[in-house]
């Protein structure tokens, strides 16, 4: 029988619950705390939190060494458009494996979360040099295989799990009405895995977002994206520490909105089908 | 125009053989119901003959035409799903028109079509709802509005009603029964409840474990059941299965006789009986008895008959209406 919890109990329990949260906030709240310092307010000791000399110098300096919206573009193209290709190859895959499986579908998809597993730096110099010798290096397109190759298994993942939970008779109902395996999946399948499509293109584009290694390995002027713009703030001179701050503010922020607005999406994504 | 015909089909998943070697003959327009146990194989041979699965070996015809290797959505028949399996992002008038948009109909075609299958059910009122807004009994109508609206050569039934109320159920029974009356189209109709099969199908189809048991009209398999498998199926409550003395006095191993095919007195009779319990139906009375030495006995009696626990009884079976068995447990004519 649950119990029910005293009054005193659940105040404990959130302020807990606050505490945690703002814990986990905290880096991101003192960055763009940061942001707004001079660079001498931003070494201090004792750390200055809220009363200091608000300044938006940073945010001007930054805008003005760099093209900031150039590297925006950029982040905004690779996320979306490599998720999309990579949408396009994951929905048929998936399909494939949640309604025709195999005798090594199971193999097959434990084979490719396993490749997630391995570090990304093992494959740095055979990936460097196949891309310097196709000329991929800088390039929208080399880093956006990349990109999409990265989170492939993730969305092949995602989306079985989606498509085993669409119970199968609807589907042999549009057999029996004729639908050809192309229309079972186009105008029944895909709108009625609609939401765990969307969750998992969500949770995609913010993984490529932030991907970090790759886009600042492969990439310098042409093709970089927000990562990189980030990066080319810690000089080996020193960090400067409210500029950078000003920097990762303005690239993080997008992302930190969309995820804003999205939450019930990820939080449903994320959690789907653990509970039946 | 709606036969089908099943040659020696049979279908194993991996070692496990399913449907072991039937043979059956639908004629056009037919109403044939696939009745057994759990497990019988009677939605197997439904989803075959849909093409739902495909048969490891022998044939399925369709008008003659040999459709064994034939896709589901070729064959030209119609399903309806114990489960619905409507389609929840659609409406009710896309659900019923979707076949028709499948088959490349033009729009007008499609919206008259759709009108009228749903003034057949009376799912005018509904066609902009979605299902999940619909009741169970508005969803199994719109699940057969989308067989009805394709025209096909025959209806395939899988335990349509059984996730209805029982009032429900009834009801749905007669609508199904009065729409073949209608279309005269062929259907098969897959259920476990041998009510069902006895109201409303002009041919059952027996099936025990993968193989046919028997074939026949209702009342066929109801007067002449083939083997004990089969009198024991169908009717209910159960026919009383009678061994040893009484089945041996009359030339057999085992005799049957439907409750409602036995005299009870309380004062002389063949067998003796004891009264374990009588269930009062208010239009029957279901009296349960321990015979002495042959076993439970049930009985039918019509109206309320006041026998209460405990008490003695005589029953005597009525000769006309005794079924006989051999040690193989098949009929003896």
């Amino acid at each position: 029988m649950a119990m029910k919890k005293s009054a005193g109990e659940r105040v404990g329990i959130t302020i807990l619950a606050w505490l945690v949260g703002f814990l986990i906030f905290f880096p991101i709240l003192w960055t763009f705390l940061t942001s707004f310092k001079s660079e001498l307010d931003a070494i201090a000791m004792p750390p200055k939190f809220l009363f200091f000399n608000w300044t938006l110098e940073n945010y001007a300096e930054v805008q003005q060494r760099s093209n900031y919206l150039k590297f925006a573009f950029n982040s905004v193209v690779l996320s979306i458009g490599a998720n999309l290709i990579g949408l396009l190859i994951a929905v048929p895959a998936a399909w494939s494996m949640a309604f025709a499986p195999g005798k090594r579908t199971k193999d097959l998809l434990m084979w490719m979360l396993s490749t997630k597993m391995m570090p990304a730096v093992g494959v740095l110099v055979p990936i460097y040099l196949l891309f310097k010798n196709l000329h991929l290096l800088d390039s929208l397109i080399g880093i956006g295989l990349v990109l999409m190759l990265l989170n492939l298994p993730l969305l092949i993942w995602m989306l079985y799990t989606y498509f085993k939970e669409i119970p199968n008779d609807i589907l042999e109902a549009a057999r029996m009405d004729g639908a050809s395996l192309f229309n079972e999946i186009v105008y029944v399948l895909t709108p009625m895995a609609v939401p765990g499509i969307a969750s998992t293109m969500l949770l995609a584009i913010i993984l490529s977002w932030n991907e970090a290694f790759w886009t600042l390995n492969l990439t310098t002027s042409n093709a970089a994206p927000l990562t990189a713009f980030i990066a080319s703030y810690s000089a080996p001179e020193g960090f400067f520490w409210a500029k950078l701050s000003a920097a990762s503010t303005l690239a993080i922020a997008p992302i930190l909105i969309l995820g804003w607005f999205s939450q019930k999406q990820l939080v449903r994504g994320l959690t789907f089908g653990a509970v039946k | 125009m709606g036969s089908i015909q099943l040659k020696d089909v049979r279908k194993a998943f991996g070692a496990v053989s399913v449907i072991n070697g039937v043979n059956l003959n639908i004629e056009n327009g037919e109403f044939a119901v696939f009745v057994g146990p759990s497990g019988c194989g009677k939605s197997t041979l439904l989803r075959l003959i849909a093409g739902l699965e495909d048969v490891t070996s022998g044939e399925v015809l369709i008008d003659a035409k040999d459709m064994t290797n034939v896709g589901p959505s070729k064959r030209g028949l119609a399903m309806v799903f114990q489960s619905y399996a409507l389609y929840p992002h659609m409406s009710v008038r896309n659900n019923i028109a979707f076949a028709l948009k499948m088959a490349g109909q033009s729009a007008d075609v499609i919206d008259q079509k759709v009108r009228k299958a749903a003034a057949t059910l009376n799912l005018s009122d509904y066609l902009d709802r979605k299902p999940r807004q619909l009741s169970g009994g508005q969803r199994q109508r719109v699940a057969i509005g989308r067989a009805i609206v394709r025209e096909p050569k025959a209806f395939l039934f899988d335990e349509p009603l059984s996730n209805l109320d029982a009032a429900l159920r009834v009801q749905m029974r007669v609508e199904i029964g009065e729409l073949h009356e209608a279309l005269k189209t062929t259907m098969i109709y897959v259920t476990h409840d041998q009510v069902e099969a006895m109201t409303m199908a002009d041919k059952i189809v027996v099936l025990d474990r993968g193989s046919v048991a028997q074939v026949g009209s209702p009342l066929e398999l109801y007067n002449k059941p083939n083997g004990l498998f089969v009198a024991g199926f169908i009717g209910s409550p159960t026919m009383n299965l009678i061994k040893g003395a009484p089945a041996a006095k009359r030339g057999a191993e085992t005799i049957g006789i439907r409750p409602e095919h036995a005299d009870i007195s309380t004062t002389a009779g063949e067998w003796q009986a004891k009264v374990r319990l009588a269930e009062h139906l208010g239009s029957d009375t279901f009296v349960h008895a321990e015979a002495d030495g042959m076993g439970q006995m049930t009985l039918r009696l019509e109206g309320e008959a006041p026998l209460t626990p405990g008490q003695t009884i005589y029953i005597t079976p009525r000769e006309t209406h005794l079924h006989r068995f051999d040690k193989d447990g098949r009929r003896i004519n």
